[in-house]
Protein backbone atom coordinates (compact mmCIF):
# COMPACT_ATOMS: atom_id res chain seq x y z
CA UNK A 1 0.00 0.00 0.00
CA UNK A 2 1.62 3.60 -1.08
CA UNK A 3 1.87 6.45 1.62
CA UNK A 4 -0.65 9.00 1.94
CA UNK A 5 -0.49 12.75 1.48
CA UNK A 6 -0.98 15.26 4.41
CA UNK A 7 -5.18 15.96 3.52
CA UNK A 8 -5.58 11.46 3.31
CA UNK A 9 -3.50 11.51 6.53
CA UNK A 10 -6.23 14.10 8.33
CA UNK A 11 -9.06 11.98 6.81
CA UNK A 12 -8.00 8.92 7.57
CA UNK A 13 -7.94 10.17 11.54
CA UNK A 14 -11.38 10.96 10.63
CA UNK A 15 -13.53 8.26 9.45
CA UNK A 16 -13.58 4.34 10.19
CA UNK A 17 -13.59 4.42 6.29
CA UNK A 18 -10.90 3.28 3.51
CA UNK A 19 -9.65 7.27 2.57
CA UNK A 20 -8.72 7.63 -1.24
CA UNK A 21 -8.68 10.17 -3.40
CA UNK A 22 -11.71 10.85 -5.24
CA UNK A 23 -13.61 8.90 -3.05
CA UNK A 24 -16.96 9.81 -0.96
CA UNK A 25 -16.41 9.24 2.76
CA UNK A 26 -18.17 10.62 5.98
CA UNK A 27 -15.72 12.68 8.18
CA UNK A 28 -15.90 13.58 11.96
CA UNK A 29 -15.44 17.11 12.51
CA UNK A 30 -13.50 18.68 15.59
CA UNK A 31 -15.21 22.05 14.95
CA UNK A 32 -18.03 23.48 13.53
CA UNK A 33 -18.55 27.60 12.77
CA UNK A 34 -20.85 30.17 11.65
CA UNK A 35 -20.10 33.84 11.27
CA UNK A 36 -22.33 36.67 10.99
CA UNK A 37 -23.15 36.16 7.29
CA UNK A 38 -24.40 32.75 7.07
CA UNK A 39 -25.11 32.73 10.73
CA UNK A 40 -28.54 33.14 10.85
CA UNK A 41 -29.32 31.32 7.76
CA UNK A 42 -27.53 28.21 9.58
CA UNK A 43 -29.65 29.02 12.94
CA UNK A 44 -32.98 29.00 10.31
CA UNK A 45 -31.61 25.56 8.63
CA UNK A 46 -31.39 24.58 12.34
CA UNK A 47 -34.65 25.66 14.13
CA UNK A 48 -36.57 24.12 10.44
CA UNK A 49 -34.81 20.36 10.85
CA UNK A 50 -33.92 19.97 14.22
CA UNK A 51 -36.22 22.17 16.27
CA UNK A 52 -34.91 22.70 19.39
CA UNK A 53 -32.56 19.94 19.70
CA UNK A 54 -29.35 20.63 21.19
CA UNK A 55 -26.21 20.65 19.17
CA UNK A 56 -23.76 18.37 18.74
CA UNK A 57 -21.30 19.39 20.87
CA UNK A 58 -21.32 22.79 22.92
CA UNK A 59 -17.74 23.02 23.28
CA UNK A 60 -17.34 22.20 19.48
CA UNK A 61 -20.03 24.55 17.97
CA UNK A 62 -19.49 28.14 17.82
CA UNK A 63 -20.40 31.25 16.02
CA UNK A 64 -17.21 34.44 15.02
CA UNK A 65 -18.72 37.97 14.25
CA UNK A 66 -16.34 39.40 11.91
CA UNK A 67 -18.07 41.21 8.70
CA UNK A 68 -20.18 43.67 9.81
CA UNK A 69 -18.53 44.22 13.37
CA UNK A 70 -20.09 46.38 14.88
CA UNK A 71 -23.07 45.53 12.41
CA UNK A 72 -24.07 48.76 10.37
CA UNK A 73 -27.82 47.69 9.59
CA UNK A 74 -30.73 47.14 11.81
CA UNK A 75 -30.69 43.90 9.21
CA UNK A 76 -27.14 43.06 10.28
CA UNK A 77 -28.05 43.56 13.97
CA UNK A 78 -30.76 41.60 13.95
CA UNK A 79 -28.77 39.08 12.38
CA UNK A 80 -26.52 38.56 14.84
CA UNK A 81 -29.20 38.92 17.27
CA UNK A 82 -30.71 36.09 16.10
CA UNK A 83 -27.41 33.39 16.02
CA UNK A 84 -26.55 35.00 19.93
CA UNK A 85 -30.20 34.28 20.82
CA UNK A 86 -29.65 30.51 19.50
CA UNK A 87 -25.95 30.35 21.50
CA UNK A 88 -28.37 31.24 24.21
CA UNK A 89 -30.42 28.85 23.78
CA UNK A 90 -27.89 26.21 22.94
CA UNK A 91 -25.34 27.33 25.44
CA UNK A 92 -22.75 27.42 22.84
CA UNK A 93 -19.80 30.09 22.79
CA UNK A 94 -19.75 33.55 20.54
CA UNK A 95 -16.85 35.36 19.74
CA UNK A 96 -18.68 38.35 19.38
CA UNK A 97 -18.40 41.97 16.95
CA UNK A 98 -15.28 42.50 18.94
CA UNK A 99 -12.89 39.80 18.54
CA UNK A 100 -11.86 39.78 15.15
CA UNK A 101 -11.63 37.69 12.24
CA UNK A 102 -12.65 33.93 12.97
CA UNK A 103 -10.15 32.05 11.67
CA UNK A 104 -6.78 33.96 13.35
CA UNK A 105 -9.06 33.83 16.44
CA UNK A 106 -9.60 30.04 16.33
CA UNK A 107 -5.67 29.74 15.57
CA UNK A 108 -4.69 32.13 18.17
CA UNK A 109 -7.36 30.50 20.75
CA UNK A 110 -5.80 27.09 20.31
CA UNK A 111 -9.02 26.02 19.03
CA UNK A 112 -7.43 25.40 15.02
CA UNK A 113 -4.66 22.25 15.66
CA UNK A 114 -2.25 20.40 13.84
CA UNK A 115 -4.20 17.36 12.12
CA UNK A 116 -8.14 18.73 13.04
CA UNK A 117 -10.85 19.36 10.84
CA UNK A 118 -12.68 22.60 11.35
CA UNK A 119 -15.49 24.02 9.36
CA UNK A 120 -17.16 27.37 8.94
CA UNK A 121 -18.98 29.70 6.21
CA UNK A 122 -15.74 31.39 5.73
CA UNK A 123 -14.56 30.72 2.68
CA UNK A 124 -10.72 30.89 3.45
CA UNK A 125 -11.18 28.64 6.57
CA UNK A 126 -8.10 27.02 4.74
CA UNK A 127 -6.04 29.78 5.68
CA UNK A 128 -6.06 27.30 8.74
CA UNK A 129 -3.40 24.70 6.78
CA UNK A 130 -0.84 27.12 8.26
CA UNK A 131 -1.18 25.34 11.70
CA UNK A 132 -1.75 21.90 9.45
CA UNK A 133 -4.88 21.84 10.45
CA UNK A 134 -7.69 21.03 7.70
CA UNK A 135 -9.84 24.54 6.89
CA UNK A 136 -12.99 23.94 5.24
CA UNK A 137 -15.64 26.75 3.84
CA UNK A 138 -19.16 25.71 3.68
CA UNK A 139 -22.69 27.27 2.86
CA UNK A 140 -25.05 27.22 5.65
CA UNK A 141 -26.68 23.57 4.63
CA UNK A 142 -23.79 22.23 5.50
CA UNK A 143 -22.86 23.85 8.83
CA UNK A 144 -26.56 23.33 10.09
CA UNK A 145 -25.94 19.56 9.58
CA UNK A 146 -22.66 20.29 11.28
CA UNK A 147 -24.20 21.53 14.40
CA UNK A 148 -26.02 18.86 14.60
CA UNK A 149 -24.85 15.91 13.11
CA UNK A 150 -21.00 16.76 13.76
CA UNK A 151 -20.25 15.17 10.60
CA UNK A 152 -20.15 15.35 7.05
CA UNK A 153 -19.52 13.93 3.95
CA UNK A 154 -16.49 14.60 2.15
CA UNK A 155 -14.63 13.67 -1.50
CA UNK A 156 -11.36 13.06 -0.35
CA UNK A 157 -9.47 15.54 -2.99
CA UNK A 158 -6.96 14.59 -5.36
CA UNK A 159 -3.49 16.05 -4.04
CA UNK A 160 -1.06 18.80 -6.13
CA UNK A 161 2.31 18.50 -4.86
CA UNK A 162 4.14 22.05 -5.58
CA UNK A 163 7.48 22.19 -6.16
CA UNK A 164 8.80 25.65 -5.77
CA UNK A 165 12.26 26.00 -7.25
CA UNK A 166 14.43 28.91 -7.51
CA UNK A 167 15.85 31.50 -5.61
CA UNK A 168 14.09 35.40 -5.89
CA UNK A 169 16.77 37.85 -6.55
CA UNK A 170 15.60 40.48 -4.61
CA UNK A 171 13.53 40.04 -0.77
CA UNK A 172 10.46 39.50 -1.07
CA UNK A 173 7.21 38.74 1.28
CA UNK A 174 4.25 36.18 1.38
CA UNK A 175 1.79 38.12 -0.33
CA UNK A 176 4.57 38.69 -3.64
CA UNK A 177 4.93 34.51 -3.28
CA UNK A 178 1.48 34.24 -3.54
CA UNK A 179 0.69 36.10 -6.27
CA UNK A 180 3.13 34.89 -8.25
CA UNK A 181 2.10 30.84 -7.75
CA UNK A 182 -1.39 32.35 -8.07
CA UNK A 183 -0.83 33.97 -11.55
CA UNK A 184 1.09 30.81 -12.33
CA UNK A 185 -1.35 28.13 -11.50
CA UNK A 186 -4.67 29.98 -12.21
CA UNK A 187 -7.79 28.81 -11.39
CA UNK A 188 -7.61 25.73 -12.87
CA UNK A 189 -4.27 23.86 -12.11
CA UNK A 190 -5.52 22.87 -8.54
CA UNK A 191 -9.08 23.57 -8.88
CA UNK A 192 -10.95 21.37 -6.29
CA UNK A 193 -7.69 20.01 -5.10
CA UNK A 194 -5.58 20.04 -2.13
CA UNK A 195 -2.07 21.61 -2.27
CA UNK A 196 1.32 20.42 -0.79
CA UNK A 197 4.01 23.16 -0.89
CA UNK A 198 7.81 22.02 -1.05
CA UNK A 199 11.10 24.32 -1.81
CA UNK A 200 13.28 26.36 0.22
CA UNK A 201 11.64 29.46 -0.71
CA UNK A 202 7.99 28.42 0.69
CA UNK A 203 9.27 26.26 3.59
CA UNK A 204 11.39 29.49 4.88
CA UNK A 205 8.09 31.60 5.25
CA UNK A 206 7.51 32.25 8.84
CA UNK A 207 3.83 31.92 10.10
CA UNK A 208 1.98 34.81 8.90
CA UNK A 209 3.79 34.55 5.28
CA UNK A 210 2.49 31.08 5.74
CA UNK A 211 -1.24 32.27 6.40
CA UNK A 212 -0.81 34.77 3.25
CA UNK A 213 0.20 32.04 0.95
CA UNK A 214 -2.40 29.65 1.77
CA UNK A 215 -5.60 32.16 2.01
CA UNK A 216 -4.98 32.31 -1.49
CA UNK A 217 -5.21 28.87 -1.79
CA UNK A 218 -9.07 29.73 -2.50
CA UNK A 219 -8.49 32.18 -5.29
CA UNK A 220 -6.42 29.05 -6.83
CA UNK A 221 -9.38 27.24 -6.51
CA UNK A 222 -8.08 24.81 -4.69
CA UNK A 223 -9.56 23.82 -1.40
CA UNK A 224 -6.40 23.62 1.50
CA UNK A 225 -3.12 23.77 1.45
CA UNK A 226 -0.11 23.13 3.44
CA UNK A 227 3.60 23.54 3.82
CA UNK A 228 6.11 21.12 5.93
CA UNK A 229 6.73 22.92 9.06
CA UNK A 230 10.14 24.37 9.26
CA UNK A 231 12.26 24.47 12.83
CA UNK A 232 10.20 27.65 13.96
CA UNK A 233 6.74 26.99 12.73
CA UNK A 234 5.76 24.98 16.07
CA UNK A 235 7.40 27.62 17.96
CA UNK A 236 5.31 30.37 16.26
CA UNK A 237 2.22 28.47 16.60
CA UNK A 238 2.87 27.88 20.48
CA UNK A 239 3.48 31.69 20.62
CA UNK A 240 0.42 32.58 18.52
CA UNK A 241 -1.79 30.27 20.90
CA UNK A 242 0.43 30.38 24.23
CA UNK A 243 -0.56 26.95 24.76
CA UNK A 244 2.51 24.86 26.22
CA UNK A 245 2.05 22.51 23.85
CA UNK A 246 0.13 21.12 20.36
CA UNK A 247 -0.03 18.06 18.83
CA UNK A 248 2.35 17.03 15.91
CA UNK A 249 2.26 18.46 12.57
CA UNK A 250 0.65 15.52 9.94
CA UNK A 251 3.65 15.10 7.10
CA UNK A 252 3.24 13.75 4.26
CA UNK A 253 4.49 10.04 3.58
CA UNK A 254 7.56 10.07 1.79
CA UNK A 255 6.07 7.38 -0.73
CA UNK A 256 2.86 9.92 -0.83
CA UNK A 257 1.07 9.41 -4.32
CA UNK A 258 0.42 13.07 -5.70
CA UNK A 259 -2.27 13.24 -8.41
CA UNK A 260 0.50 15.64 -10.23
CA UNK A 261 3.74 17.20 -9.70
CA UNK A 262 4.12 20.89 -10.04
CA UNK A 263 7.54 23.10 -10.48
CA UNK A 264 6.80 26.67 -10.12
CA UNK A 265 10.00 28.75 -10.83
CA UNK A 266 10.08 31.59 -8.00
CA UNK A 267 13.35 33.17 -9.44
CA UNK A 268 11.85 36.01 -11.67
CA UNK A 269 10.07 37.13 -8.42
CA UNK A 270 9.63 40.78 -7.50
CA UNK A 271 6.40 43.23 -5.73
CA UNK A 272 3.73 41.48 -7.40
CA UNK A 273 0.35 43.00 -7.79
CA UNK A 274 -3.17 42.02 -8.68
CA UNK A 275 -4.70 44.01 -11.39
CA UNK A 276 -8.99 44.16 -11.62
CA UNK A 277 -11.33 41.95 -12.58
CA UNK A 278 -9.71 38.67 -11.15
CA UNK A 279 -7.24 37.78 -8.56
CA UNK A 280 -5.39 35.56 -11.14
CA UNK A 281 -4.36 38.58 -13.06
CA UNK A 282 -1.04 39.02 -11.92
CA UNK A 283 1.89 41.26 -12.61
CA UNK A 284 4.99 43.16 -11.34
CA UNK A 285 4.47 46.01 -10.22
CA UNK A 286 7.52 47.01 -12.58
CA UNK A 287 5.30 46.26 -15.26
CA UNK A 288 2.40 48.11 -14.73
CA UNK A 289 2.89 51.68 -15.75
CA UNK A 290 1.42 54.71 -14.06
CA UNK A 291 -1.46 54.11 -11.71
CA UNK A 292 -3.00 56.12 -9.51
CA UNK A 293 -4.06 55.19 -5.89
CA UNK A 294 -6.86 56.73 -3.99
CA UNK A 295 -7.58 54.34 -1.12
CA UNK A 296 -5.16 51.61 0.19
CA UNK A 297 -6.28 48.55 2.63
CA UNK A 298 -4.30 47.23 4.69
CA UNK A 299 -5.70 44.17 6.76
CA UNK A 300 -7.60 40.81 5.83
CA UNK A 301 -7.37 37.51 6.96
CA UNK A 302 -4.38 37.34 4.28
CA UNK A 303 -3.03 40.41 5.33
CA UNK A 304 -4.17 41.20 8.79
CA UNK A 305 -1.07 40.02 11.52
CA UNK A 306 1.01 42.10 13.42
CA UNK A 307 3.65 41.39 10.94
CA UNK A 308 1.96 42.87 8.16
CA UNK A 309 1.29 46.23 10.11
CA UNK A 310 4.47 46.14 10.84
CA UNK A 311 5.64 46.14 7.47
CA UNK A 312 3.18 48.84 6.79
CA UNK A 313 4.90 51.31 10.32
CA UNK A 314 8.06 50.57 8.72
CA UNK A 315 7.20 52.28 5.84
CA UNK A 316 4.72 54.74 7.00
CA UNK A 317 6.57 56.23 10.54
CA UNK A 318 7.51 59.65 10.78
CA UNK A 319 5.87 60.06 7.50
CA UNK A 320 2.57 61.35 5.50
CA UNK A 321 0.39 59.83 3.08
CA UNK A 322 -0.18 61.97 -0.13
CA UNK A 323 -3.07 64.94 0.33
CA UNK A 324 -6.18 63.03 -1.21
CA UNK A 325 -5.08 59.55 -0.31
CA UNK A 326 -6.30 57.41 2.22
CA UNK A 327 -5.78 54.36 4.34
CA UNK A 328 -7.44 52.28 6.41
CA UNK A 329 -6.18 49.80 8.48
CA UNK A 330 -7.83 46.88 10.08
CA UNK A 331 -5.74 43.96 12.08
CA UNK A 332 -6.96 41.08 11.72
CA UNK A 333 -8.09 40.11 15.82
CA UNK A 334 -8.28 41.93 19.41
CA UNK A 335 -4.90 40.34 20.02
CA UNK A 336 -3.39 42.15 17.04
CA UNK A 337 -4.57 45.07 17.50
CA UNK A 338 -3.87 45.41 21.11
CA UNK A 339 -0.17 44.52 20.00
CA UNK A 340 0.28 47.03 17.22
CA UNK A 341 -1.26 49.61 19.86
CA UNK A 342 1.01 48.69 23.07
CA UNK A 343 3.82 48.95 20.43
CA UNK A 344 2.91 52.49 18.89
CA UNK A 345 2.44 51.44 15.90
CA UNK A 346 -1.03 52.44 15.78
CA UNK A 347 0.08 55.68 17.05
CA UNK A 348 2.63 55.88 14.18
CA UNK A 349 0.25 55.11 11.49
CA UNK A 350 -2.67 57.41 13.01
CA UNK A 351 -0.30 60.26 12.78
CA UNK A 352 0.60 59.61 8.97
CA UNK A 353 -2.54 59.27 8.15
CA UNK A 354 -4.51 56.63 8.45
CA UNK A 355 -8.00 55.72 9.35
CA UNK A 356 -7.48 52.50 11.94
CA UNK A 357 -10.65 50.47 12.43
CA UNK A 358 -11.49 47.82 14.98
CA UNK A 359 -10.33 44.24 14.29
CA UNK A 360 -12.54 42.27 11.47
CA UNK A 361 -12.72 41.92 7.85
CA UNK A 362 -12.47 45.27 6.86
CA UNK A 363 -12.26 46.06 3.48
CA UNK A 364 -13.23 42.75 2.19
CA UNK A 365 -16.73 42.02 3.06
CA UNK A 366 -18.29 45.07 2.05
CA UNK A 367 -18.20 45.62 6.08
CA UNK A 368 -17.50 49.07 7.47
CA UNK A 369 -13.98 50.38 6.21
CA UNK A 370 -15.42 51.66 3.06
CA UNK A 371 -15.74 51.08 -0.63
CA UNK A 372 -14.49 52.50 -4.01
CA UNK A 373 -16.55 54.95 -5.72
CA UNK A 374 -16.61 55.01 -9.73
CA UNK A 375 -13.13 55.43 -10.95
CA UNK A 376 -11.34 55.29 -7.79
CA UNK A 377 -8.91 53.02 -7.47
CA UNK A 378 -8.06 50.76 -3.81
CA UNK A 379 -5.41 49.51 -3.40
CA UNK A 380 -5.38 46.09 -1.16
CA UNK A 381 -4.12 43.44 1.10
CA UNK A 382 -6.98 41.32 0.62
CA UNK A 383 -7.39 38.09 -1.49
CA UNK A 384 -10.22 39.30 -3.92
CA UNK A 385 -10.57 41.98 -6.60
CA UNK A 386 -13.85 41.14 -8.27
CA UNK A 387 -15.71 43.49 -10.32
CA UNK A 388 -18.22 45.32 -7.11
CA UNK A 389 -16.82 43.44 -4.55
CA UNK A 390 -15.02 46.59 -2.83
CA UNK A 391 -17.37 49.57 -4.09
CA UNK A 392 -17.41 50.36 -8.30
CA UNK A 393 -14.15 51.29 -8.17
CA UNK A 394 -10.86 49.50 -9.26
CA UNK A 395 -9.50 46.67 -7.00
CA UNK A 396 -5.91 46.08 -7.20
CA UNK A 397 -4.01 42.98 -4.49
CA UNK A 398 -0.74 43.82 -3.11
CA UNK A 399 1.22 43.07 0.25
CA UNK A 400 1.28 45.68 2.95
CA UNK A 401 4.47 46.81 1.84
CA UNK A 402 3.17 47.64 -1.29
CA UNK A 403 0.34 49.87 -0.26
CA UNK A 404 2.29 51.89 2.54
CA UNK A 405 4.61 53.06 -0.24
CA UNK A 406 2.32 53.83 -2.59
CA UNK A 407 0.14 55.78 -0.19
CA UNK A 408 2.83 58.06 0.54
CA UNK A 409 2.70 58.97 -3.01
CA UNK A 410 -0.65 58.14 -4.80
CA UNK A 411 0.68 56.26 -7.30
CA UNK A 412 1.32 52.27 -7.00
CA UNK A 413 5.27 51.82 -6.30
CA UNK A 414 6.90 49.07 -4.56
CA UNK A 415 9.20 51.15 -3.22
CA UNK A 416 10.63 54.48 -2.36
CA UNK A 417 9.52 56.76 -4.45
CA UNK B 1 -42.51 12.03 -14.97
CA UNK B 2 -39.12 11.72 -12.53
CA UNK B 3 -37.64 14.50 -10.44
CA UNK B 4 -35.00 14.03 -12.58
CA UNK B 5 -36.90 14.51 -15.97
CA UNK B 6 -38.09 18.02 -17.17
CA UNK B 7 -38.43 19.65 -20.05
CA UNK B 8 -36.80 23.86 -20.17
CA UNK B 9 -34.79 25.87 -21.95
CA UNK B 10 -31.00 26.61 -22.45
CA UNK B 11 -29.59 29.88 -20.52
CA UNK B 12 -25.95 30.61 -21.83
CA UNK B 13 -24.08 32.54 -19.68
CA UNK B 14 -21.98 34.46 -22.37
CA UNK B 15 -19.60 37.25 -22.67
CA UNK B 16 -20.03 39.84 -25.41
CA UNK B 17 -18.18 37.26 -27.77
CA UNK B 18 -20.65 34.29 -27.43
CA UNK B 19 -18.17 32.30 -25.33
CA UNK B 20 -19.18 30.81 -22.24
CA UNK B 21 -17.90 33.03 -19.14
CA UNK B 22 -15.86 31.45 -16.82
CA UNK B 23 -14.87 32.32 -13.33
CA UNK B 24 -18.02 33.57 -12.29
CA UNK B 25 -18.17 34.24 -8.55
CA UNK B 26 -20.38 34.52 -5.60
CA UNK B 27 -20.26 38.02 -5.66
CA UNK B 28 -21.02 38.52 -9.20
CA UNK B 29 -23.91 35.75 -8.77
CA UNK B 30 -25.22 36.96 -5.54
CA UNK B 31 -23.97 40.23 -4.03
CA UNK B 32 -22.48 40.59 -0.47
CA UNK B 33 -24.85 43.56 0.07
CA UNK B 34 -27.32 41.19 -0.49
CA UNK B 35 -26.35 38.88 2.05
CA UNK B 36 -28.27 39.96 5.09
CA UNK B 37 -31.10 37.95 3.51
CA UNK B 38 -32.45 34.83 4.41
CA UNK B 39 -35.58 33.95 3.02
CA UNK B 40 -34.92 31.72 -0.37
CA UNK B 41 -37.99 33.38 -2.16
CA UNK B 42 -36.32 36.59 -1.79
CA UNK B 43 -33.60 35.49 -3.14
CA UNK B 44 -34.29 35.22 -6.91
CA UNK B 45 -34.32 38.56 -7.79
CA UNK B 46 -30.60 39.46 -6.61
CA UNK B 47 -29.36 36.17 -8.96
CA UNK B 48 -27.20 37.65 -11.66
CA UNK B 49 -27.45 40.99 -10.42
CA UNK B 50 -23.56 41.78 -10.46
CA UNK B 51 -22.57 39.70 -13.67
CA UNK B 52 -22.13 42.59 -16.18
CA UNK B 53 -24.85 41.67 -18.93
CA UNK B 54 -26.98 39.48 -17.30
CA UNK B 55 -28.78 41.74 -14.73
CA UNK B 56 -32.00 41.17 -16.30
CA UNK B 57 -31.64 37.69 -15.38
CA UNK B 58 -34.47 37.44 -12.95
CA UNK B 59 -37.16 38.22 -15.38
CA UNK B 60 -35.89 36.06 -18.15
CA UNK B 61 -35.60 33.15 -16.41
CA UNK B 62 -38.74 30.74 -16.31
CA UNK B 63 -39.58 27.65 -14.16
CA UNK B 64 -37.28 24.60 -15.64
CA UNK B 65 -34.38 26.71 -17.26
CA UNK B 66 -30.76 25.59 -17.25
CA UNK B 67 -28.04 26.95 -16.88
CA UNK B 68 -24.88 27.07 -18.72
CA UNK B 69 -21.62 28.28 -17.43
CA UNK B 70 -17.75 28.42 -18.53
CA UNK B 71 -15.18 27.14 -16.23
CA UNK B 72 -14.72 27.79 -12.18
CA UNK B 73 -18.35 28.93 -11.89
CA UNK B 74 -19.73 29.85 -8.07
CA UNK B 75 -15.57 29.99 -6.90
CA UNK B 76 -15.35 32.66 -4.35
CA UNK B 77 -17.10 32.94 -1.12
CA UNK B 78 -19.63 30.20 0.72
CA UNK B 79 -22.33 31.80 0.72
CA UNK B 80 -25.76 29.41 -0.08
CA UNK B 81 -27.82 32.58 -1.63
CA UNK B 82 -25.78 32.11 -4.66
CA UNK B 83 -27.21 28.55 -5.35
CA UNK B 84 -30.43 29.79 -3.23
CA UNK B 85 -31.01 32.44 -5.62
CA UNK B 86 -31.51 29.79 -8.48
CA UNK B 87 -33.31 27.66 -6.67
CA UNK B 88 -35.85 30.69 -5.78
CA UNK B 89 -36.32 31.12 -9.42
CA UNK B 90 -37.38 27.63 -10.70
CA UNK B 91 -33.73 26.59 -12.22
CA UNK B 92 -33.61 23.28 -12.67
CA UNK B 93 -30.45 22.43 -13.30
CA UNK B 94 -26.59 24.12 -13.53
CA UNK B 95 -23.91 23.03 -15.89
CA UNK B 96 -20.96 24.05 -15.83
CA UNK B 97 -17.34 23.44 -17.29
CA UNK B 98 -16.55 23.48 -13.58
CA UNK B 99 -17.17 24.31 -10.04
CA UNK B 100 -15.78 25.90 -7.56
CA UNK B 101 -15.31 23.06 -5.01
CA UNK B 102 -17.41 24.94 -2.15
CA UNK B 103 -20.26 25.72 -4.71
CA UNK B 104 -20.98 22.27 -5.88
CA UNK B 105 -20.86 21.27 -2.05
CA UNK B 106 -23.31 23.86 -1.25
CA UNK B 107 -25.14 22.96 -5.05
CA UNK B 108 -25.23 19.07 -4.22
CA UNK B 109 -26.53 19.43 -0.04
CA UNK B 110 -28.96 21.65 -1.08
CA UNK B 111 -30.50 19.19 -4.08
CA UNK B 112 -29.92 21.00 -6.36
CA UNK B 113 -28.64 19.43 -9.69
CA UNK B 114 -25.54 20.12 -11.03
CA UNK B 115 -23.87 18.64 -13.48
CA UNK B 116 -19.52 19.12 -14.84
CA UNK B 117 -19.44 19.11 -18.68
CA UNK B 118 -16.34 20.31 -19.76
CA UNK B 119 -17.37 19.87 -23.30
CA UNK B 120 -20.38 23.04 -22.70
CA UNK B 121 -17.64 25.43 -23.95
CA UNK B 122 -17.27 23.59 -27.21
CA UNK B 123 -20.69 23.10 -27.90
CA UNK B 124 -21.81 26.56 -27.07
CA UNK B 125 -18.91 27.61 -29.44
CA UNK B 126 -19.69 25.49 -32.58
CA UNK B 127 -23.41 26.69 -32.26
CA UNK B 128 -25.13 23.41 -31.15
CA UNK B 129 -26.82 24.88 -28.12
CA UNK B 130 -28.32 28.05 -28.46
CA UNK B 131 -29.09 30.49 -25.74
CA UNK B 132 -33.18 29.64 -25.07
CA UNK B 133 -32.66 26.54 -27.07
CA UNK B 134 -36.12 24.49 -26.05
CA UNK B 135 -34.81 21.24 -24.51
CA UNK B 136 -35.85 18.43 -22.64
CA UNK B 137 -33.27 16.65 -19.43
CA UNK B 138 -33.28 13.42 -18.36
CA UNK B 139 -30.69 13.29 -15.69
CA UNK B 140 -31.24 9.55 -14.81
CA UNK B 141 -29.42 8.54 -18.25
CA UNK B 142 -27.31 11.64 -18.61
CA UNK B 143 -29.44 13.10 -21.84
CA UNK B 144 -29.92 16.39 -22.90
CA UNK B 145 -32.47 16.42 -25.75
CA UNK B 146 -33.36 19.50 -28.35
CA UNK B 147 -37.10 19.67 -28.82
CA UNK B 148 -36.17 22.03 -32.03
CA UNK B 149 -34.06 18.89 -33.57
CA UNK B 150 -34.48 15.87 -31.51
CA UNK B 151 -30.50 15.85 -31.29
CA UNK B 152 -29.58 14.24 -28.75
CA UNK B 153 -26.27 15.45 -26.32
CA UNK B 154 -25.04 13.01 -23.70
CA UNK B 155 -23.99 14.83 -20.35
CA UNK B 156 -22.23 12.93 -17.05
CA UNK B 157 -24.71 11.81 -14.66
CA UNK B 158 -25.09 12.41 -11.60
CA UNK B 159 -22.99 11.08 -8.54
CA UNK B 160 -24.42 8.86 -5.82
CA UNK B 161 -24.59 11.30 -2.95
CA UNK B 162 -26.06 13.76 -5.27
CA UNK B 163 -29.22 11.31 -5.98
CA UNK B 164 -28.78 10.40 -2.12
CA UNK B 165 -29.08 13.29 -1.61
CA UNK B 166 -31.91 15.08 -3.93
CA UNK B 167 -33.90 12.18 -2.99
CA UNK B 168 -34.11 13.73 0.56
CA UNK B 169 -34.18 16.45 -0.55
CA UNK B 170 -31.52 18.31 1.17
CA UNK B 171 -28.74 17.00 3.52
CA UNK B 172 -30.46 18.45 6.35
CA UNK B 173 -33.15 15.23 6.03
CA UNK B 174 -30.19 12.60 6.04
Amino acid sequence: MSGKTVIEKIFARHTREEVAPGKIVWIDLDVISARDFAGPNVVKNYRNHYKDTPVVDRDRVFFTFDLTVPPKTIQYANNQQICREFAHEQGIRVFDVDRGIGTHTMMEEGIALPGTIVVGTDSHMNILGAVNCFGQGMGDVDIAFGFRKGRTWFEVPRTKLIRVMGKPRVPINGKDLALWILGELKTDRVLGCAVEFVGETVEKLDLPGRITLLSMITEMGGIVGFIPFNNQTMEQILAMNGMGECPAEVRADPDATYDEEIVVDVSGIEAMVAAPPVPHNVCKVSELGDVKVDFGFIGSCTNGRLEDIEAAWKILKGRKIAPGTRLAVVPSTQRVYKAAMDRGMLNDLFDAGAIISNPGCGGCAQGHIGMTGRNEVMLSTGNRNFPGKQGDGFNYLTSPEVVAWSVLTGRLNAKEG
Amino acid sequence: MSLHQFTGRLILLTSAQARLIPDIDTDQIFHNQHLHITEVDQMGRHALGNLEGWTHFPELVQDGDVVVAGANFGSGSSRQHAVDCFRALGVRLIIAESFGAIYKRNAINSGMSIIEFPQAGELVKTGKWEHLNPIHVDLDIGLVKMMDTDETFSIPQLSKVQRDIMAKGSLLNI
